[in-house]
């Protein structure tokens, strides 16, 4: 692992960018440990204080350390992030390899599924779901509910490297010594298709965080606690900029930027990584 | 099937979520009305339960919500009581559609251009730094892009107003300067829109035709002593052309979605700031028609799609 990174570091451009970018965001959110300041609480400093020395990112009308208060928000928006990650990877991993393993029924049934919620808006029907939620939307109720969303593309790509997994002498070799349905897709096939699932995970972190951001904005998540969206939410709110806060919107806007562009260079070099062919598909899709 | 699903989806959801809509609403208006006599409120909560078509058993309800569906009744707002979903829709629609349609089609053309051109003359320097620039934009979502345009074009250089898509106080109409101001204030959505959404097209138009230029048929063509420009257009960009119709219009039906963050940070009257109103004044049945509506409109394009395809590719229409 160490040595991969090292590689990926002395060679790909777009890797030591993602590098920088990533390791600056973490450094961020480990940094809202140590916050002198609690996320919930108001009026703790002079409100609409530019960018200084002393408040590296200014403060809120609300009267909170943004720099602070982003911590917070970047910590939760890559929890956000990673908890729907996993919880649609674990989905797409069970319905790809049973599906692509199986075949038959079992497998059609499992694609007509898959394709109703490729092509169902998610937005809409998110919108609905969390107004009706709203109030008891917690992190990680969002995620799991981003999570149930956002598997089926993955699941396909999985299901399809089953499919060419099967005909592969060994999967013969493991039926005939009398390996088990369920031990040769988790022993023999789970390894080939991991890495796949490695890089959709980092697509699915941007998807869902881009979710999260849009559903904040509509003030539909839990808005007393710190992310990306519910940051422009606030600004938002207290119309920071006819009020000439511009910093309070520009805080968010920054580092969703390095976040996002980390996040996708680290994709798009990993990919090409594991597979140079999936370089159209990338720039593609 | 997928207008079935997502319809049936929006009537499922409602009845697992521990809120029940009508409760809410019978205490809501308890609360502001101070004295209410109880006859009133059992009144109140079944013309509520009327209303929201939660009379009778669940298959009976799912039927009658089909039918009112068939017959364009999405019921009326709660908000603004009694206009119907459907009105509001209408009123917001002109405007989303206006600002996206113009801004989706003209980042196509122009991403679609220059990626097309950028592949066949690699070793331009001008296409060199789009590439590069496009690169960077294209994991930026919208609304970043459209936060970074308000913080700089509207308040470090005034040039654009900060938002609504026309001033206040103003009168709807149809005169040369009401549409100049309108067009000056959806400036600002429209660009970060162009841009981010060209940076898209960029990158699928170029990987589709670095493809192709290398086709036995484009090099018989060079051989042949066609103009570049010819062959640029009609053999190579023509050919790589499919594929990203199919993306105009998958985004041409989430057009229907309108980009809800955009209108909300620009406070442009389309149906993100429709959205943003029912949310705030909890106007459940608005929430409902939008997302049944965006979904009947993205279901609609997908199968128009389906239908367009054989005009564009005659491999389809063999088939």
């Amino acid at each position: 692992m160490l040595r991969v990174i090292r590689d990926l570091l002395k060679h790909d451009g777009r890797f030591r960018v993602a590098f920088i970018f990533l390791v600056a965001i973490l450094i961020m959110s480990a940094l809202s440990v140590v916050s002198p300041h609690d996320p919930g609480r108001t009026f703790r400093v002079p409100a609409d204080m530019p960018p200084s020395l002393e408040h590296w990112f200014g403060t809120s009308s609300r009267g909170q350390d943004i720099f602070w208060w982003m911590a917070f928000a970047v910590r939760n928006s890559l929890f956000l992030g990673l908890m729907t990650a996993i919880v649609s990877r674990i989905i797409a991993i069970f319905v790809g390899l049973t599906a692509g393993y199986r075949g038959g029924f079992i497998d059609r049934a499992l694609m007509s599924v898959n394709d109703s919620f490729v092509v169902m808006p998610v937005l809409p029907v998110l919108i609905l779901l969390s107004f009706l939620l709203k109030g008891s939307m917690s992190l990680v109720t969002l995620a799991v509910i981003l999570g149930l969303f956002g598997w089926p593309w993955d699941a396909r790509l999985i299901r399809s490297q089953v499919l060419s997994l099967k005909e592969r002498a060994f999967t013969q070799t493991a039926v005939y010594s009398g390996t088990g349905a369920f031990r040769i897709s988790l022993n023999e096939h789970l390894p080939f298709v991991l890495p796949v699932v490695f890089a959709t995970t980092i697509n699915n972190m941007l998807w869902s965080i881009g979710l999260e951001v849009t559903l904040s904005v509509l003030g539909l998540s839990n808005v007393t606690l710190p992310t990306i969206g519910t940051a422009i939410f606030w600004a938002n709110q207290h119309q920071a900029l006819v009020a000439g806060v511009w910093w309070w919107l520009a805080a968010p806007v920054v580092i969703a930027i390095i976040l996002f562009l980390g996040l996708y260079l680290l994709f798009s070099s990993v990919n090409e990584y594991i597979d140079p062919r999936t370089r159209l598909r990338r720039i593609g899709g | 099937m997928v207008v079935f699903l997502g319809v049936t989806l929006t009537f499922i959801i409602p009845r697992f979520s521990p809120n029940d809509p009508v409760e809410t609403r019978v205490s809501q208006m308890m609360m502001s009305g101070g004295q209410v006599n109880p006859e009133a409120v059992i009144h109140l909560r079944e013309a509520l339960n009327e209303m929201y078509g939660l009379k009778g058993s669940s298959l009976e309800q799912y039927l009658a919500f089909w039918g009112r569906l068939f017959r364009g009744d999405l019921g009326p707002s709660l908000s603004t009581f009694p206009t119907p979903v459907t009105e509001l829709i209408a009123r917001a629609m002109p405007w989303t559609l206006g600002l996206l349609l113009t801004s989706i089609i003209v980042s196509w053309v122009v991403g679609n251009l220059l990626g097309g051109i950028a592949s066949y003359y690699t070793e331009s320097r001008v296409m060199h730094v789009i590439d590069v620039l496009s690169q960077a934009v294209r994991p930026i979502p919208y609304y970043i892009m459209a936060l970074v345009l308000l913080v700089v074009f509207a308040y470090f250089i005034p040039i654009f107003p900060f938002s609504g898509a026309y001033p206040a106080g103003t009168r709807v109409e149809w005169s040369l300067n009401f549409v100049l101001t309108v067009i000056k204030h959806s400036m600002l959505p429209a660009i970060s829109l162009v841009i981010v959404g060209m940076g898209g097209w960029f990158l699928g138009m170029k990987s589709l035709t670095s493809n192709i230029i290398s086709e036995d048929y484009v090099v018989y063509a060079e051989t042949a002593g066609l103009r570049p420009r010819r062959i640029l257009f009609s053999y190579v960009i023509r050919n790589a052309l499919l594929p990203q119709v199919t993306g105009l219009a998958l985004q041409l039906g989430m057009i229907f979605n309108g980009a809800l963050i955009m209108e909300v940070v620009f406070g442009y009257p389309g149906m993100g700031m429709l959205t943003l109103q029912a949310v705030m004044a909890n106007d459940y049945s608005l929430i409902m028609g939008i997302a049944i509506f965006s979904i009947i409109g993205v279901a609609t394009s997908v199968l128009i799609l389906d239908l367009l395809y054989p005009l564009f590719d005659p491999r389809v229409r063999h088939q």
